[in-house]
């Protein structure tokens, strides 16, 4: 039917909401890295604030708990300089009070200028973006399995500040990849930078084959998907799989795809091990990687914030 | 209309006596990017100091941002010394409504405390929005608040001014 | 009341008419197609120069929401809708609340639809009591209270066996039993299997949600010799199977949705709730299989799945979205569109919601049979007038449903549909004029 305009960007390109890293161009996704950079250094001072978002309100909005990527969020729009309000709406069923957009228009009376959003159903962003005022931006902090563009661009940020050059890499992405957003957006992020192989890694029940058109290359064995590889990004292993037939047991999903020093050794020499968090030691990877010298789990973190005062700073600069 | 003509490289000589003559034993020199470091950097180097000028940017302190967005230069900032009851010389190309010295100072209190800033510049232009003024200028000039003033470098590093008309 | 409908092309696809005419009718019947007699005084004349004359409308399948759901239809507003689509035949589903498993439910609703003189009304039974898939209903009794044919609405059947059962008695009546092929397990998603749904994150309908229910049912069908009519095909596995079926001589028929016809999944976008349908949008091999079958008549019937939705229900996240869109008004349009696109005649695109419907419904509409679906001298006068250059925007305020939600909605397409009605003709009364 009609072509769509994406509605991340206004009618310049620039871009006004974070809703997913599919849509979003090459020259704006390095824009985001390089700014991040520049609040690295001011993340590094005595006084890490900047006052780029003074008088500005941003609400977090998690209609599914994570206390981490919150606070990390609420750190990031405070070293902005913004007032942060934090609202936890609790997820019950359909016998629910206030629809999604009753509370967007309430909160848009109390003169939020960002909204920060997790949802446990994918879209849920795209729907708050269309209904609020033009002059409220929308980040998407995680939306269902669709996308966690946040997550996407500090994981880009990682592998560019530990091996710089991204034509030349090879990225296996290893779990739970059709159930994760995560995944989504590195695969989004990965390929718009243009890695040239990435390897989408894990049973056929958690790693569809169609997944072949997001741009990757899917593997169903360990031991050929880590093969060489640069850049592991090991996901959670969440235990509902279990119960939807997924898969038998976690025992079993570690036996056969969890990350070990043995099958570490398959990659590269100089391989980076990287992960969104929260770890779950012992089944999807060995405490020993996760503390070893090839993980920059914790680096992840710290650009974490970075990027995302970015992000934030980026659209909030921009006019709808 | 005149055409003014302005010699950098004569105003340069200018502003080093004058520079010359406000720096004292424990002065330290920050220049104000990007114009200003890199008279920063040859003052340093004519003058004999010690150590490395300082770069500070506005960037992150703008007044414009809403309208703006981030501009460029974010991470110029490099001070390789400590702010606090420091005496700081900032060196700036071109003065004009002062709020780029005001956002700069604001940048320079997020490192600590100094016990003096100073301001010397090339060109007072004149124009100013907010109550500063710089202790040394090379040149005051008055031009149409639509013509832009910037300061350039060639790659054998001389200096020459553009005179552009605001779009 | 005596009408004279002049000078317009009609079009009757079961005899194959289609020249230049007057219809003359006269309580309630067609009295001369061609030449009125030279007494005939008609109290209204209806100038169709420009427009076709065919024989109304019959949509095999809608949700009218009463009773039950009225805060996303009445009965009054959708009847209305349905004429206004040139549509004088109605077949709706049995799940309202409670379901149509009671003869006097059924009467009620016939009696009220009688009142109201926008278009008639055929109900499907309840195949199972409560829907619940379990105990058979009073198959007899519900049939003589008026029921069409017996559904089980979108609601599985999951053992095998009442399902067996429930062919054989219908069967003993010759009734046709009417179900949707949709796997209860496998059909728990929100959007079709494939590239979109991977990417937007979309719990997913594989094929073999339908193919394996098509495969059960033709089984069971060879088993019981019962008439089966198949709802709302989406794949083109789906069509494969219903080709072999009636290749084999089986007793089934077909029908596919106007949007199953048209769109893909590409269309959902971003997101986009009015594109939330059941069975979900599918890839383009699917819909072109399927728009070549609705040609070839594999599938006998195209049906509007007229489902409104009110506001609160579809800005919602998509999964959360309740599925469906109005479509009465829209049939004939996207009937034309079909036709014109495929490079078919008016005769053969518009058979598919005229005459070959009510061979579908066969038996089920008693002695209306002979006539509905078709221009006939002597049959019911039962006449759609439309416009077919003329063209028309989607728009809230176009549509007579209650529900505004449809994925052709101009604001978002751009596109505008073919086809306008101009007057619908029921039972020899105007029950739609175009302002």
């Amino acid at each position: 039917m009609l072509s769509r305009h994406n509605p991340q960007l206004n009618a310049n390109g620039e871009l006004i909401h974070l809703l997913s890293i599919d849509g979003l161009p090459r020259d704006v996704m390095t824009h985001i890295l390089d700014t991040a950079g520049t609040f690295l250094s001011v993340n590094d001072r005595e006084v890490k604030k900047v006052p780029l978002l003074r008088g500005k309100s941003v609400f977090n909005l998690f209609f599914e708990n994570s206390t981490r990527t919150r606070t990390t969020f609420e750190i990031a729009a405070k070293r902005l300089s913004a007032d942060v309000i934090n609202l936890d709406i609790a997820r019950s069923s359909t016998a629910k009070g206030e629809s999604l957009l009753d509370t967007i228009a309430n909160l848009s009376a109390m003169h939020a200028d960002m909204f920060v959003v997790r949802h446990s159903e994918s879209g849920a962003p795209y729907l708050i973006a269309r209904h609020c005022a033009p002059h409220v931006h929308v980040v998407n902090a995680g939306d269902g399995r669709h996308a966690h563009p946040t997550q996407g661009l500090l994981d880009m940020y990682a592998i560019r500040h530990y091996k710089r050059d991204f034509a030349q890499l090879s990225v296996a992405i290893v779990g739970d990849i059709v159930h994760s957003r995560v995944a989504r957006s590195d695969i989004h992020a990965l390929t718009t930078l243009g890695v040239p192989d990435i390897r989408a890694v894990g049973p056929r029940t958690l790693v569809p084959g169609d997944l072949g058109e997001m741009g990757v290359r899917v593997c169903h064995d360990m031991g050929e998907g880590i093969r060489g590889a640069d850049v592991i990004i090991m996901l959670r292993l969440q235990n509902e799989r279990m119960s939807g037939a997924m898969l038998p047991s976690a025992g079993e999903f570690s036996k056969t795809f969890g990350l070990t020093p043995a099958k570490l050794a398959l990659a590269k020499a100089d391989a980076i091990v990287m992960h969104p968090g929260p770890i779950n030691r012992g089944v999807e990877i060995d405490s020993s990687v996760a503390d070893g010298s090839h993980s920059v789990i914790l680096p992840q973190v710290t650009f974490g914030i970075a990027v995302r005062m970015a992000v934030m700073s980026i659209i909030a600069g921009n006019e709808a | 209309m005149t055409t003014l003509s302005l010699d950098a490289e004569a105003l340069y000589t200018e502003l080093l006596s004058g520079v010359r003559s406000l720096v004292r034993p424990d002065t330290v020199l920050v220049g104000i990017w990007s114009g200003g470091a890199w008279l920063a950097e040859r003052l340093h180097a004519d003058l004999g100091l010690q150590g490395a000028a300082g770069v500070i940017s506005s960037t992150l302190h703008r007044d414009d941002f809403s309208a703006r967005g981030l501009a460029g230069g974010g991470d110029a900032t490099r001070l390789p010394f400590s702010i606090d009851d420091a005496k700081i010389l900032l060196i700036d190309d071109v003065l004009f409504t002062g709020r780029t010295i005001r956002a700069v100072v604001n940048e320079l209190f997020d490192f600590g405390r100094p016990r003096s800033v100073d301001l010397a510049v090339l060109v007072d232009r004149g124009g100013r929005e907010l109550p500063i003024q710089a202790s040394f200028a090379a040149a005051k000039v008055t031009l149409p608040p639509e013509q832009r003033l910037t300061l350039a470098r060639s790659p054998e590093g001389r200096f020459v001014f553009s005179f552009k008309a605001k779009p | 009341m005596r009408i004279l409908i002049t000078d317009g092309r009609v079009v009757d696809p079961a005899s194959g008419r289609d020249e230049r005419a007057d219809v003359a009718i006269d309580a309630g019947r067609i009295v001369a197609i061609g030449r009125a007699a030279p007494d005939f005084e008609p109290a209204r004349r209806i100038d169709a120069s420009g427009c076709i004359v065919m024989p109304g409308l019959v949509d095999l399948a809608a949700r009218l929401r009463e009773p039950g759901r009225e805060h996303e239809g009445m009965l009054e507003s959708e009847l209305k809708a349905a004429a206004a689509g040139g549509i004088t035949s109605l077949v709706c589903l049995p799940d309202t609340e409670p379901p149509l498993d009671e003869p006097g439910l059924v009467e009620m609703l016939k009696f009220r639809a009688r009142k109201m003189s926008s278009c008639r009304l055929f109900p499907l039974g309840a195949l199972t009591r409560g829907l619940e898939g379990e105990v058979l209903t009073e198959m007899a009794k519900l049939s003589e209270a008026g029921c069409v044919g017996f559904s089980q609405a979108d609601r599985p059947v999951r053992d095998t066996m009442v399902m067996l059962r429930a062919m054989q008695y219908a069967a003993t009546f010759g009734h046709t039993v009417w179900l949707r092929p949709q796997d209860g397990w496998l059909g728990k998603g929100v959007a079709a299997s494939g590239a979109v749904a991977t990417r937007l994150g979309l719990s997913s309908v594989p094929v073999a949600a339908e193919t394996v229910a098509l495969h059960t049912i033709i089984e069971l069908v060879r088993a019981t010799g019962a008439r089966v009519h198949l709802c709302r095909l989406s794949s083109s596995a789906g069509v494969a199977l219903v080709r072999a079926a009636k290749a084999e001589g089986l007793p089934v028929t077909a029908d596919v949705s106007v949007h199953s016809l048209h769109l893909t999944d590409d269309d959902i976008g971003y997101f986009n709730a009015d594109m939330r349908l059941t069975p979900p949008l599918r890839q383009g091999a699917d819909r072109d299989a399927l728009r070549a079958a609705l040609a070839d008549g594999t599938i006998d019937a195209l049906v509007s799945d007229h489902n409104p939705v009110d506001d609160d229900a579809k800005n919602l996240p998509f999964a959360e979205a309740e599925p469906g869109a109005s479509a009465v008004e829209l049939l004939l349009s996207l009937a034309l569109k079909w036709g014109q696109e495929m490079g078919l005649g008016l005769p053969r695109t518009l058979a598919r919601v005229t005459s070959d419907p009510v061979r579908v419904l066969g038996a089920g509409l008693g002695p209306l049979s002979a006539s509905a679906g078709r221009l006939v001298e002597g049959g019911v006068a039962d006449i759609c007038v439309a416009d077919p250059a003329a063209t028309w925007q989607v728009t809230r305020e176009a549509l007579t449903s209650q529900g505004k939600h449809t994925p052709f909605d101009f604001a978002a397409s751009g596109t505008a549909l073919p086809g306008r009605v101009r007057a619908t003709v029921l039972a020899g009364g105007m029950s739609f004029e175009a302002r």
